[in-house]
């Protein structure tokens, strides 16, 4: 899933500053599973804002609203009866979300309540960990299914490097290192012969480097 | 024992303190109390296990909230006594009216648009 932080108060309240009618949108996938941007979330930031906003004598009307998904513009049109009475639409989505509403409504300032950090899973309630960077080219079969670009702080292909301690990172002693878990787990699967052979230098242009993605599956076009 | 606690304290009656959700907490506050305490069984006691300690993380992340939004966290408490503790249950609400007194009303109060 598609993992984040919520901004600090502070933050949301410099950006929702110039204006009075704000509408919260939530959204129920991803950011609801990883506490952050879900119904729940809508809920607390908006009493928040309605604590700060009765304290501070300031007029501020906020609208909770949360839909499936902001990354599919069937669910963001659901909002357009009434996304015009707001000035603005705080988004508590992922970076995708916010910008996939702020391209359905042009004419709407859509702004972020979350910074969006990671693809992950949940180790355990309430704790995430970074499993996957997108990069394009994946191979975890070859890295007894532990990613070396995610995991490893270097990304290299063959590591791992000096910094390697105890089987810990150097960046951070609490950190796994990405290539310690890797070798451990082709020698559990009698596969280590594996890590004997060089992984060639990658292609990045099928990750960030090569521009903005987008992926086309023609058959299921309408 | 007819013991006597102050009237202002309102008794929201839920299973266990881990019933509480931050949210429960923080539209207490919207609707314009001064203050709220949880008072669960002590520590190590919880039916549920764990729901008294659950619900101790939730005041803590609660406080932190209401320091944000300026209300200040003080006027959020976690207190821990058994249903046999009669005594200590009057003296907590003595404690918590006296701490709240202190803090002044809340500055939200009656104010809060729904």
């Amino acid at each position: 899933m598609i993992v984040g932080n919520r901004k600090s108060f502070e933050e949301i309240l410099e950006m929702i500053k110039p204006y009075r009618r704000v509408l919260l949108l939530g959204c129920n996938e991803c950011v609801t599973v990883c506490a952050v941007g879900g119904e729940r979330e809508v809920g607390v930031l908006a009493s928040e804002l309605r604590l700060w906003s009765a304290k501070e004598g300031q007029e501020l009307e906020i609208r909770e609203h949360t839909i499936e998904r902001q990354c599919d513009h069937e669910y963001i049109d659901q909002i357009r009866s009434f996304v015009d009475e707001y000035e603005v639409i705080l988004s508590m989505a992922c970076g995708a979300g916010v910008q996939y509403v702020a391209e359905q409504y042009r004419t709407r300032i859509v702004l972020p309540a979350i910074n969006t950090t990671f693809l992950g899973v949940t180790l355990e309630q309430g704790v995430w960990s970074e499993r996957c960077q997108g990069c394009g080219t994946c191979i975890l079969d070859k890295t007894g299914g532990i990613c070396p670009i995610a995991r490893c702080a270097k990304s290299l292909l063959n590591g791992p490097c000096g910094g390697a301690s105890n089987g810990k990172c150097e960046v951070d002693k609490e950190t796994d290192c990405g290539w310690q878990l890797i070798v451990d787990r082709l020698k559990e699967l009698g596969q280590l012969d594996q890590y004997e052979e060089i992984i060639p230098i990658k292609d990045w242009s099928t990750s960030r480097d090569g521009g903005p993605r987008k992926r086309v599956r023609e058959d299921s076009r309408l | 024992m007819r013991l006597h606690y102050p009237t202002n304290v309102k008794i929201a009656k839920i299973p266990c303190t881990g019933r509480v959700d931050n949210l429960l907490i923080l539209k207490a506050f919207e609707s314009g109390v001064d203050g709220v305490y949880l008072a669960g069984c002590l520590e190590g006691e919880c039916h549920f296990l764990e729901g008294n300690l659950r619900a101790r993380k939730r005041v803590e992340y609660v406080k932190s909230l209401l320091d944000e939004v300026g209300l200040g966290g003080a006027r959020l408490e976690m207190y821990n006594m058994s249903s046999a503790q009669g005594q200590r249950f009057a003296e907590v609400a003595r404690e918590m009216t006296e701490k709240i007194r202190a803090l002044g009303p809340s500055p939200v109060r009656k104010k809060v648009k729904g």
